[in-house]
């Protein structure tokens, strides 16, 4: 069915149609509606789940590390400080294994106090494990979450779904909210191997020596590779059963184009436009979406760019004394890759919620088109100097 | 992956689990290598109540039956102290480790 929601709903309906069985949740703006319309769920029985109010994110992980762990599927929902404030846990929930799942509204990080959108928040949880998806659209928001439980439940990682601060989450869009009978057919109920079973009594993550660890480690390298082809399939399979299909990239007009941006998030749904509006001028620009940063594209990655005449970057993020963090993975991609290695721009913008407009992506496009070369590693765009 | 209460056999990676749980027993893992004192029964003072075995945090005093003072178990015993502070009696000492 059809809905007008916003994306914090969007993460609502798709927890609800996933049926998870525990969320534990701290509310934060701009991730409060999320929860709030889940404790509503669970309140009317719409949702049979056990809602926990917590009183720290921290807990909030370790309580959902804790349902997940005796084979409940867990959803839990934070952003920025409130992401910090798990850190912890974080690492705990990805060396465990367990396949939660959590929404993230990318805001950006205080101090200066914000509310607003940036990706520092996730991009700072880059090493713990986690799957990130980076959700262009309401839409993508919903079948993300869904999906991330089909994968996370195969290769035992957790997934992180993320939005944009208020250019998702308080926006409203049209949504297709599938029938839940339908998505049951897609998604079908957890069975862990190993759980938290007082029938089978187990230690979990109990101390672990030099012999082991290294191999624990290297098997949850090799389940993020997997996740790699998992992902594809499932996202393939959704979109046979609901029109839908996901990948971890999204190419827009790459086929003959000599430019290619790459941008996440809505920063590249946006870019779609200005796209649209050069190829018109008759600019050969083509957009790469990066949806999954983790595990990073990088097969695709080489493969869209190789021989281009040139690549931008959209970051909507930065790691303070080296660049954005997607312009140095995408550049990081290609060392060793064979053959032509484009030159390639990388603009930050967007920082701290400060739109990222048509205007502003076709004026990073016209500059980075008119130069040979980038002057910088960082090119930074509209600060008021 | 192999494993009894001595020891706990891995070839690789391929030989575990995805998840770092029950690895087998810790029980071949000699926490009491870093003991500093070493807590002693005197027997002869032991009015059998078992307060020490509910309060090790260790588990390492074994229970063997009513009429016998319970046992400490060197292996695991980390030296804390507890079981000595709890003794209603004050029959377990804390001595010196000597090694
Ligand atoms: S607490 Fe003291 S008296 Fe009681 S069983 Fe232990 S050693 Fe004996
Ligand atoms: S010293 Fe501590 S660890 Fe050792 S037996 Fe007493 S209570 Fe247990």
């Amino acid at each position: 069915m059809k809905k007008v929601i916003l994306g914090d709903h969007a993460v609502s309906y798709g927890a609800l149609l996933s049926r998870v069985q525990t969320i534990a949740a701290y509310p934060i703006t701009p991730q409060t509606l999320i929860v709030e319309r889940l404790s509503e769920m669970t309140a009317n029985g719409e949702l049979k789940a056990i809602f926990t109010k917590v009183e720290s994110e921290h807990s909030a992980m370790a309580s959902t590390i804790g349902s997940s762990a005796s084979g409940a599927r867990a959803f839990t929902a934070t952003s920025a400080q409130g992401l910090a404030l798990m850190h912890e846990m974080l690492h705990w929930a990805a060396g465990a294994r367990l396949p939660i799942v959590m929404a993230n509204v990318n805001r950006a990080m205080a101090p200066g106090w914000t509310i607003w959108t940036d990706q520092n928040d996730s991009l700072s949880a880059r090493d713990v494990g986690w799957m990130q998806i980076y959700c262009q659209d309401n839409q993508e928001v919903l079948d993300s979450i869904i999906l991330g439980y089909k994968v996370s439940e195969q290769v035992n990682l957790p997934t992180m779904v993320i939005l944009d601060a208020f250019v998702l989450s308080h926006t409203a869009e049209g949504v297709d909210v599938p029938d839940i009978e339908d998505v049951d057919k897609f998604l079908p109920p957890y069975k862990p191997e190993i759980k938290m079973d007082i029938n089978d009594p187990r230690s979990f993550g109990a101390l672990t020596s030099p012999d082991v660890y290294m191999e624990f480690r290297y098997k949850m390298q090799q389940a993020m590779d997997k996740a790699k082809e998992v992902i594809v399939e499932e996202g393939k399979k959704f979109g046979d059963m609901f029109g839908r299909k996901y990948g971890l990239v999204e190419e827009y007009k790459t086929e003959d184009a000599d430019t290619i941006l790459i941008a996440s998030a809505t920063v590249a749904s946006t870019a779609k436009a200005v796209i649209d509006e050069m190829r018109e001028a008759g600019l050969k620009v083509g957009l790469l979406r990066i949806r999954v940063f983790r595990p990073f594209p990088t097969e695709e990655v080489i493969r869209v760019l190789n021989g281009r005449k040139k690549v931008v970057v959209i970051d909507r993020n930065i790691s303070f004394g080296k660049t954005g963090i997607f312009f140095d993975e995408v550049k990081g991609a290609f060392y060793n890759s064979e053959g032509n290695k484009p030159p390639m721009f990388g603009y930050i913008a967007g920082l701290g919620g400060r739109d990222v407009t048509p205007k502003v992506i076709k004026e990073i496009m016209e500059d980075a088109i008119k130069k040979d070369k980038p002057e910088s590693e960082i090119l930074w765009k509209g600060v008021k100097l | 992956m192999k494993h009894d209460d001595k020891d706990i056999k891995i070839k690789g990676a391929s030989d575990m689990p995805e998840m770092p749980a029950s690895l087998g027993s810790m029980a071949h893992n000699k926490t009491a290598s870093w003991r500093n004192l070493k807590p002693v029964i005197d027997e002869s003072k032991c009015i059998k109540c078992f307060i020490c075995w509910k309060f090790c945090p260790d588990a390492a005093i074994d229970f063997i039956d009513e009429n016998t003072p319970p046992k400490i178990n060197y292996d695991y015993c980390k030296g804390c102290g507890i079981c000595a502070h709890e003794c209603p009696v004050k029959c377990i000492e804390m001595v010196e480790e000597e090694r």
